[in-house]
């Protein structure tokens, strides 16, 4: 078995599981979107009126739609990232199970990672129809948009993962939630332009990673990518995942080991 | 020795974790094909760690340690390829269906989809579950479900299955059910290791023990040599009234090869419990009730173990 196709049986354990469930996943996938731009692009976004300057020209729903599609990824890797994968280290001993057979951890780390992108490219295409139906999407270079999602949310997956691997019981997680992932998604300039910030704290976004997602994201719909600061999104978020599956695949072979 | 290569051959193992606790102390065994080889012993003797090192999941700290002519440490994937793991704590795959947990693991050993099927289909009837193919895990009992790990265990034809306590915490009823498909598994020639804290199922079931205690292995035979070894042929139970035990001032002295004393009874260990008897009744011993039953794993145990030893 190469890596690839043990990895990809891992994989498939996840899609047997989630095929029963498809459409329903699918149906919130839109839903969400719909709900969240009816209420805050359209809604909000009428107070907000005429005042485009602070978007770049662009419409409220327009800017807020590729924000939210950047900070959809990072909610799912942390859905995805989690909880399963306590529940197959310590509850249901899933990867007790593989590790009899001749699955090994990096198999168990990729293929939990390449589900993570599974899902968060299947919501991203979802989502980008969504935004192409409110007539937020002003190039084709848009379908861009579904790498760099999926980017995003692998660099999260990957982090938490590692995160996951060390962690005894769940309370870590509420820590997480509510000290990490709420903040970013609150002040990463998926609501709001980050120029509305103090000036002496506006380079603060630059060093979190959500910020780098929503960058490249909104750039590829809206067709306002910064090309010079494009590559250092690009290299943040790579970092990023290559650091957190490094670790993931270290602390869940240490965790893993009698 | 005889001249048969064994399937696990181990010198010196030992397991010693982070924090300094040794779990199995320089033991030395060898396990023949299709012979099924027992650990016996107390929780926290050893047999767990010893079989998790068999199993590759946990490392050899010291020692040699030899899996069907590999080495566990450089080997692990070819071994566990051939192997057949039965856990102490169940881990089927809850979010799959009974099938479903087969089919998915056997494609964790590469197994193609048609072939999967098809050991699936035999070995859900062999375990007697094919009527709960389509089932969820969850609903089925504890004796199913111990079955199905059994299933699930032999899907890659292993040549060699490991069945940790494979009956612990089963209703009687259940694990018989489980002792005869083990037996049908034997007489198919497969290779089992099995760790157990049950006398019986030791002597139900295994061919050849080893007796673990405090991490070490204390004796080694077929569970009729280790009776004949060291226990007698017999085994007079006696009971008393409340406080007669403490009065009995050496009365029984002289009476059986060897007494124990359990907190609830005294064991008498002679060739002829019926013999034994019948002098405890002309000493107008007091008993409550008396037991005459033959020597089993049990009082082997206990006299190897030392444990509350009177002689």
């Amino acid at each position: 078995m190469t890596v690839l196709v043990a990895s990809g049986r891992v994989w498939q354990r996840n899609w047997l599981v989630y095929r029963r469930l498809w459409h329903r996943s699918l149906a919130f996938g839109f839903l969400q979107p719909v709900l969240f731009l009816t209420a805050m692009g359209l809604g909000l976004g009428s107070f907000i009126g005429a005042d485009t300057d602070a978007f770049g020209g662009f419409e409220y729903v327009d800017w807020l739609g590729p924000g939210l599609l950047a900070a959809m990824a990072m909610q799912t890797a942390t859905f995805e990232s989690t909880y399963p994968i306590m529940n197959k280290i310590m509850w249901g001993r899933n990867y007790e199970a593989m590790l009899s057979t001749p699955l090994g951890i990096r198999h168990i780390v990729i293929g939990e990672l390449g589900w993570s992108a599974f899902r968060i490219g299947t919501l991203a295409v979802v989502f980008l129809v969504v935004l192409t139906l409110f007539g937020v999407t002003q190039t084709p270079l848009a379908l861009l948009a579904v790498p760099f999602t999926i980017l995003t949310g692998l660099a999260f997956s990957a982090c938490l993962v590692a995160f996951t691997a060390t962690q005894k019981n769940d309370v870590g997680f509420s820590a997480i939630f509510r000290f990490v992932i709420n903040p970013l998604f609150l002040f990463s300039g998926t609501f709001f332009p980050l120029s509305q910030l103090p000036d002496q704290v506006e380079w603060v976004p630059w060093l979190t990673p959500l910020f780098h997602g929503v960058e490249l994201v909104r750039g590829s719909i809206l067709g306002t990518l910064d090309l010079a600061a494009a590559p250092i999104h690009l290299a943040y978020l790579f970092v990023m995942f290559g650091i957190g599956a490094w670790l993931a695949d270290r602390n869940l072979a240490k965790r893993m080991a009698g | 020795m005889s001249s048969t290569p064994s399937l696990v051959h181990a010198r010196g193992l030992t397991k010693r974790y982070a924090n300094g606790f040794t779990a199995v102390d320089g033991v030395d065994f060898d396990v023949r094909p299709g012979k099924a080889f027992g650990f016996l012993g107390p929780n926290g003797a050893g047999k767990t760690s010893t079989m998790r090192m068999i199993a590759c999941s946990s490392p050899v700290t010291e020692g040699d340690l030899s899996v069907i002519g590999m080495d566990p440490r450089t080997q692990a994937r070819q071994i566990k390829a051939k192997l057949g793991v039965v856990p102490q704590v169940d881990n089927l795959d809850t979010e799959l269906t009974v099938r479903e947990n087969l089919e998915m693991y056997a494609r964790y050993f590469d197994i193609p989809n048609d072939v999967a099927r098809k050991r699936a289909d035999e070995l859900l009837e062999f375990v007697q579950l094919d009527e709960r193919a389509k089932d969820q895990v969850e609903p089925l009992s504890g004796g199913m479900k111990r079955r199905l790990t059994i299933a699930r265990a032999l899907i890659n034809e292993p040549e060699l299955v490991i069945l940790d306590e494979p009956t612990t915490g089963l209703d009687p009823q259940a694990r018989h059910l489980l002792w005869e498909r083990l037996y049908q598994l034997k007489r198919r020639g497969a290779t089992l290791i099995i760790t157990t804290h049950y006398m019986d199922e030791a002597e139900q079931l295994c061919d050849h023990l080893v007796v673990m205690d405090k991490a070490k292995i204390v004796a080694e035979g077929s569970p009729r040599q280790l009776i004949d070894e060291h226990s007698t042929k017999e085994v007079l139970e006696l009971r008393f009234a409340d406080g007669v035990r403490d009065s009995l001032n050496g009365k029984l002295d002289g009476l059986a090869d060897r007494v124990e004393e359990l907190p609830d009874r005294l064991l008498l260990y002679t060739a002829d419990g019926e013999r034994t008897l019948e002098q405890v009744n002309l000493r107008q011993i007091p008993i409550e009730s008396a037991l005459v039953r033959r020597s089993s794993m049990e009082d082997v145990f206990l006299r190897l173990t030392g444990r509350s030893l009177v002689e």
